[in-house]
């Protein structure tokens, strides 16, 4: 295995990180998904998960979202320990921390407005000061979909949907992204749309992301640093060259080489 | 012919399983009182949930019940006027109408009709991760989407059965009018003669618990429905079964202590 490549420079101050996870744990049942899985994200960092499917890497992200209860294991997300929020805490964490689902989880029976709508309205941090509408607006603009407004999502194809699904994630304009395969089961096109829309979106909110992707092109594109995801830990991580000229065979297997 | 060892397996899975359901309505009806008393509430999704949930089942409950009386009516008939009792028709049917048939037929067809809608509904945005987009959204769906449902179903049906009576009392009419000619406030006059408040009183009660158990059953069956697509339909199939058996029982039960309070 891999030791984890460092990329803070000595006798730098380090801020706090956005995203500390130690020693993170899940099984279910007698199926180890995370035995150990360490890992830390700076502030404006992007970090790209990969690995082979079903390793567990969406698990890793809903872990950190508190979608699903780890086993054991430590999190902190802002600097705060994810397992002793309570419920309204937890609300209030998670409107700072977007999430884009693989299969985009559009509202079907809301229009592609009130998809967007939903989160705002539901964000009790704060009244909204800004319309609404504006707001949603913005939001589809950022993406290309303003004319998709008024539609149902059975009416949007598969680029539409993941690109709706990304205005939503993106809406209260949280701190942490965090994208769940956003370029899966997309035709290389409209992939790399996806992909040069991730960083355009990126480099405009200044958001720190986790990125689970088999996308080699959306890793190279976007990672600061690709965190390789094997037999329940952080097998070796790295940047995308020192990924890609790895001797690991296990790593050069994934990547083709 | 089954081995004996494989008929004990068999049987002993459908007793785990029987528990198991009993179990997971108990945990969920514990939820949905914890979550429906803490604050924020959802009352403007309440509101929408009594009008997908209700006024949207008037026509089908309305036409079920006007044939219902009437039918009802046609069949007693010609056995009432052998005994020289035809005269009892009006107090037969509406203490028949009022005390089971609305009641009973109304928690019928909204656990087909809704308990099913909200079983697949769940279920099928359990399994497009909608419920969890709606969790990271900041939103509790515990409470937005089950507590919602189960007290506008709890709500609704009452409101429903009441509608029933009357309607299924319509059809009653017209089922007397198409043999004889009876005046409608003769009819009517020996309906609410017939009544009692202890006709009125425990029908009543019941189909807030009827309502309850199709709206508990739906969305538990909907909610921690799993396997893709195929667990969608199952539960919506499984979630109508539960819920019409569950109406039954509480009907008998509610029978029983009316029967032993000395009310029938």
């Amino acid at each position: 295995m891999m030791g984890a490549m460092s990329h803070i420079e000595p006798g730098k101050q380090v801020a706090q990180p956005a995203i500390e996870i130690s020693h993170l744990q899940k099984a279910f049942g007698s199926k180890v998904v995370l035995s150990d899985f360490n890992l830390t994200i700076n502030n404006g960092e992007t970090v790209v998960v990969m690995g082979r499917s079903g390793i567990g890497k969406t698990i890793l992200i809903k872990c950190i979202i508190g979608l699903i209860k780890p086993d054991g294991g430590q999190m902190f997300v802002f600097g705060k320990d994810i397992s002793k929020l309570d419920h309204r805490e937890l609300d209030e964490l998670r409107m700072r921390v977007g999430f884009v689902f693989q299969s985009s989880a559009l509202y079907d029976s809301m229009t592609v407005r009130e998809n967007l709508e939903f989160p705002l309205r539901r964000d009790r941090r704060k009244k909204i000061t800004e319309n609404i509408d504006d707001l949603v607006r913005e939001a589809l603009r950022n993406v290309g979909l303003e004319n998709a407004i008024d539609l149902m999502p059975s009416e949007l194809s598969g680029g539409m949907r993941k690109r709706i699904g990304i205005a939503r994630g993106l809406i209260l304009k949280p701190e942490i992204v965090l994208y769940d395969e956003p370029t899966t089961g997309l035709d290389p096109i409209t992939s790399e749309e996806i992909t040069q829309l991730i960083l355009s979106l990126q480099q405009k909110y200044k958001t720190t992301s986790i990125i689970i992707t088999h996308d080699v092109d959306l890793a190279r594109e976007a990672a600061n640093r690709i965190v390789f995801l094997a037999k329940g830990v952080a097998y070796t991580q790295g940047t995308y060259d020192e990924l890609v000229h790895s001797d690991d065979p296990e790593i050069k297997h994934f990547f083709k080489r | 012919m089954a081995s004996i060892p494989k008929i004990k397996t068999v049987f002993s899975k459908s007793l785990d399983d029987f528990f198991y359901g009993i179990a997971e309505l108990a945990q969920f009806s514990v939820n949905v009182f914890r979550e429906g008393i803490r604050p924020p509430y959802e009352f403007k999704e309440v509101l929408n949930q009594c009008y997908e949930i209700g006024i949207k089942s008037f026509v089908l409950v309305g036409v079920t019940a006007f044939i219902l009386g009437l039918v009802l009516v046609m069949q007693s008939r010609p056995t009432m006027i052998e005994f020289g009792a035809g005269s009892y028709l009006p107090a037969m049917s509406s203490i028949s109408i009022v005390r089971e048939i609305g009641p009973l037929v109304t928690a019928l067809i909204c656990a087909g009709k809704i308990g099913s809608g909200i079983s697949a509904e769940l279920g099928s945005m359990k399994v497009t991760e909608q419920i969890d987009a709606m969790e990271v959204s900041g939103t509790n769906p515990f409470k937005y989407l089950v507590a919602t449902r189960i007290l506008a179903t709890t709500l609704m049906i009452p409101v429903l059965t009441v509608y029933a009576d009357f309607i299924s009392l319509i059809g009653a009419f017209t089922g007397s009018n198409i043999k004889d000619d009876v005046n409608v406030h003769f009819y009517f006059n020996r309906v609410f003669e017939a009544l009692h408040y202890t006709d009125v009183i425990p029908s009543f009660t019941k189909t807030f618990f009827f309502g309850f158990t199709i709206g508990l059953v739906g969305c538990t069956k909907g909610y921690n429905s799993k396997k893709g697509t195929e667990g969608v339909g199952k539960a919506a199939n499984i979630s109508v079964v539960v819920s019409m058996v569950g109406v039954i029982i509480i009907d008998m039960v509610v029978t029983q202590i009316t029967s032993m309070l000395g009310y029938l």
